[in-house]
């Protein structure tokens, strides 16, 4: 049971088989609800995979989709190695993304290549800013960090609102929303940057922050497994006893990983608001902080692991969204309920295959 | 006597906005005085606000519908106990998973099954709810000045759920302090292996505080759903059930003062709805979202430990292994 050290194929049956097993337990069940509700789950999951690569706007939109997993994905990842579970990530791409939003309607008359990088710190900033408060909490005062980030996201929520309402909205308009950014602040979109290299691609909200989100992730790797600061935080998530040994503080690598935790959720903004909608609107993270979790966790918070798994989920976003005009019963809820069944099976239920699956790997 | 009536009124409106909180967090105390953290009373509640509504709509029957909220409750707790104690995953991560699932399965069960874009049918006719019950006299109390109105406002007039959730806190103490039980669940959250070394099974108790957090919450769900208002909506629980673990840590895993967060939590809700729209000296108008906001931001400030530490039971969190 102890420490022992998983021989190579056991690393390759922890990093692919049981996920993939406990992924395929998870849409088998969802599958069983579908049923349940007077459709059919073939037909659905067809309709959905068609809905979701059938075509280059469908793609772009998966893709489109899966770059705001990505970057809630590796915010739930890297406070995870810390040992922290980190449910703020909704709340933490709402504030980071109102960052973003403010440099673009405040700075949008700057160049384009000042603007962007402002405003990706902003988000950033801004992101961090609304980790810092349930980090230090944690860390100082030892309160529990899962209940003050979802109060954080609550309160995030609540602000918002108030702000887009009370103040940023746009004069003589009803719905709360800002006045559109200058577009010389807009993330340039995958079509009209393939154009330019000569390829034709269809129109999707798919632009420059999936590159991003990628660097990301090669960035949170490089940090999490070649840094110093990247060790310090494994460790203290591993054993915080053994960490205060190795004189490294847990409370220092708390706040540190929720800063670069939130900064990441932040992304998120650059995607949904300089990248697709091109003004700050009512919750527009929407949800994306808890598929984050599903994501982190199917994606064993590894870098590579996360990509794949947002572009899973960003497949079933887009498939479920167009499934729902054939089956108007089978929509987003659906994906909702096959996310909570992921995290059900790849985070709480892992113990369920591992040892049989194991044991038979070994023998 | 105008301000007499205004406190009354706000204690009655305080006492319902109580209850729910006060069910869900002695629910959630005895699961996690037995060792496992109570995060899943929002899924629970959730679950069993939508089961209590549909049954409820369909039968025309609280009673019915309180059954199908227990039962409800009592299967999402078995599911994360399976998870937690049987397969020993990490208890938050269950926890969550049971809320997002329940999140996302209601409104889709509600939609197949009544087409109100997720929502339950209205529950109009008298017996589908849990009505407020008018005890004897408070009418005629009315007419008497002080304590007349204290009766028929604060007494009397609410829905019988009210009365349970009353009940319920000591005689949750009594088990938790007086019985054998509750002191092998409270062993068994301070220290596991010695309840094993006597011979009694930690996961057997595990269990059976998971299914009784389950079947409160459900009663609190119920309460939403059937007696506070009249059907199921998207989200209904709101994070009240994160905020009856807040309450519950406030109150330092122990019964009373629980009850007492609980109604300081309320409290505060009641008196912000109060507030909403009328302009008060220096601060003017407050806006709507802040008062919103009110109780998610006393649950941080709370938790801050302002109040001095907490301190949780010792186990809480840490999955028991007997083959170790």
């Amino acid at each position: 049971m102890s420490a022992e050290r998983a021989a190579p194929s056991l690393r390759w049956l922890e990093a692919l088989v049981l996920p993939l097993a406990n992924l395929v337990l998870a849409l088998l069940l969802s599958g069983l609800i579908i049923r349940l509700i007077g459709e059919s789950p073939l037909a659905a999951f067809r309709l959905m995979l068609s809905g979701a690569f059938g075509s280059q706007e469908a793609l772009g939109y998966t893709l489109y989709y899966a770059t705001n997993f990505i970057f809630t994905g590796l915010a739930v990842a890297v406070a995870f190695h810390a040992g922290l579970f980190n449910i703020g990530a909704e709340g933490q791409a709402y504030i980071g993304g109102l960052g973003a939003g403010l440099v673009c309607l405040g700075l949008g008359s700057l160049p384009f290549w000042l603007v962007a990088p402002l405003a990706i710190v902003a988000a950033a900033l801004f992101g961090a800013g609304w980790a810092l408060v349930p980090a230090w909490l944690q860390a100082r005062r030892g309160s529990h960090i899962v209940i003050t980030t979802i109060m954080f996201n609550f309160l995030a929520s609540a602000l918002m609102t108030w702000l887009l309402v009370n103040i940023l909205i746009k004069p003589g308009q009803q719905s709360p929303e800002t006045r559109e950014f200058a577009p010389g602040t807009w993330l340039p979109s995958a079509h009209d940057l393939l154009a330019r290299i000569g390829l034709s691609f269809a129109p999707s909200p798919l632009n420059l922050a999936f590159a991003l989100a990628i660097a990301a992730s090669a960035l949170v790797w490089l940090v999490i497994w070649r840094t110093r600061w990247g060790y310090a935080l494994r460790v203290a998530g591993k054993n915080a006893a053994a960490a205060r040994y190795a004189g490294i503080s847990p409370a220092r690598v708390t706040i540190a990983a929720m800063l670069l935790s939130g900064a990441l959720a932040g992304g998120l903004g650059l995607n949904e608001l300089m990248g697709a909608e091109h003004r700050i609107l009512l919750d527009f993270p929407g949800g994306a902080g808890f598929v984050g979790i599903a994501v982190a966790l199917m994606g064993r918070n590894n870098p590579v692991g996360i990509v794949i798994s947002a572009i899973l989920f960003g497949a079933l976003y887009q498939g479920g969204s167009e499934l729902s005009f054939d089956m108007p019963h089978v929509n987003r809820d659906t994906v909702v309920v096959i996310q909570g069944l992921v995290i059900l099976f790849c985070g709480a239920l892992e113990n369920v295959l591992k040892r049989p699956l194991s044991r038979l790997w070994s023998r | 006597m105008e301000t007499y009536t205004l406190i009354i009124l706000l204690l009655a409106a305080t006492i319902r906005v109580a209850t729910p909180l006060v069910l869900a967090a002695l629910g959630g105390l005895f699961s996690e005085r037995a060792g496992v953290i109570a995060l899943g009373l929002e899924g629970m509640m959730l679950g069993a606000a939508f089961a209590s509504a549909a049954v409820a709509a369909v039968s025309g029957s609280a009673w019915l519908g309180l059954g199908a909220g227990m039962a409800a409750g009592v299967a999402l707790a078995l599911l994360i106990a399976v998870a937690c104690v049987t397969f020993r995953g990490n208890q938050v991560v269950a926890a969550m998973a049971v809320n997002i699932v329940v999140a996302g399965i209601c409104p889709m069960l509600g939609l197949a099954w009544f087409d109100l874009g997720g929502q339950t049918p209205q529950l109009s006719n008298p017996g589908q709810r849990f009505a407020e019950i008018i005890l004897p006299g408070a009418h005629a109390a009315r007419s008497v000045p002080v304590p007349g109105l204290l009766y028929a406002e604060l007494v009397s007039g609410h829905s019988l759920l009210v009365y349970l959730a009353a009940a319920i806190v000591p005689a949750g103490a009594w088990v938790l302090y007086r019985t054998r039980f509750g002191l092998r669940l409270r062993a068994v959250g301070e220290d596991p292996e010695a309840v094993e070394t006597a011979g009694i099974s930690v996961a057997a108790i595990r269990f059976q505080a998971v299914v009784i957090s389950g079947l409160l919450s459900g009663i609190a769900g119920t309460y939403l759903a059937t007696a506070a208002s009249s059907g199921f909506a998207r989200d209904m629980t709101a994070g009240k059930g994160y905020l009856a673990l807040a309450a519950m840590i406030f109150g330092k895993w122990r019964p009373f003062p629980t009850l007492g967060a609980c109604l300081l939590f309320a409290f505060t809700d009641a008196l912000a709805s109060r507030l909403e729209g009328v302009p008060l000296p220096v601060v003017g108008v407050i806006p709507v979202q802040f008062i919103v906001a009110l109780p998610y931001a006393l649950t941080v400030l709370l938790l801050a430990g302002f109040v001095g530490k907490a301190v949780a039971p010792k186990s809480i969190g840490v999955p028991y292994a007997k083959d170790k």
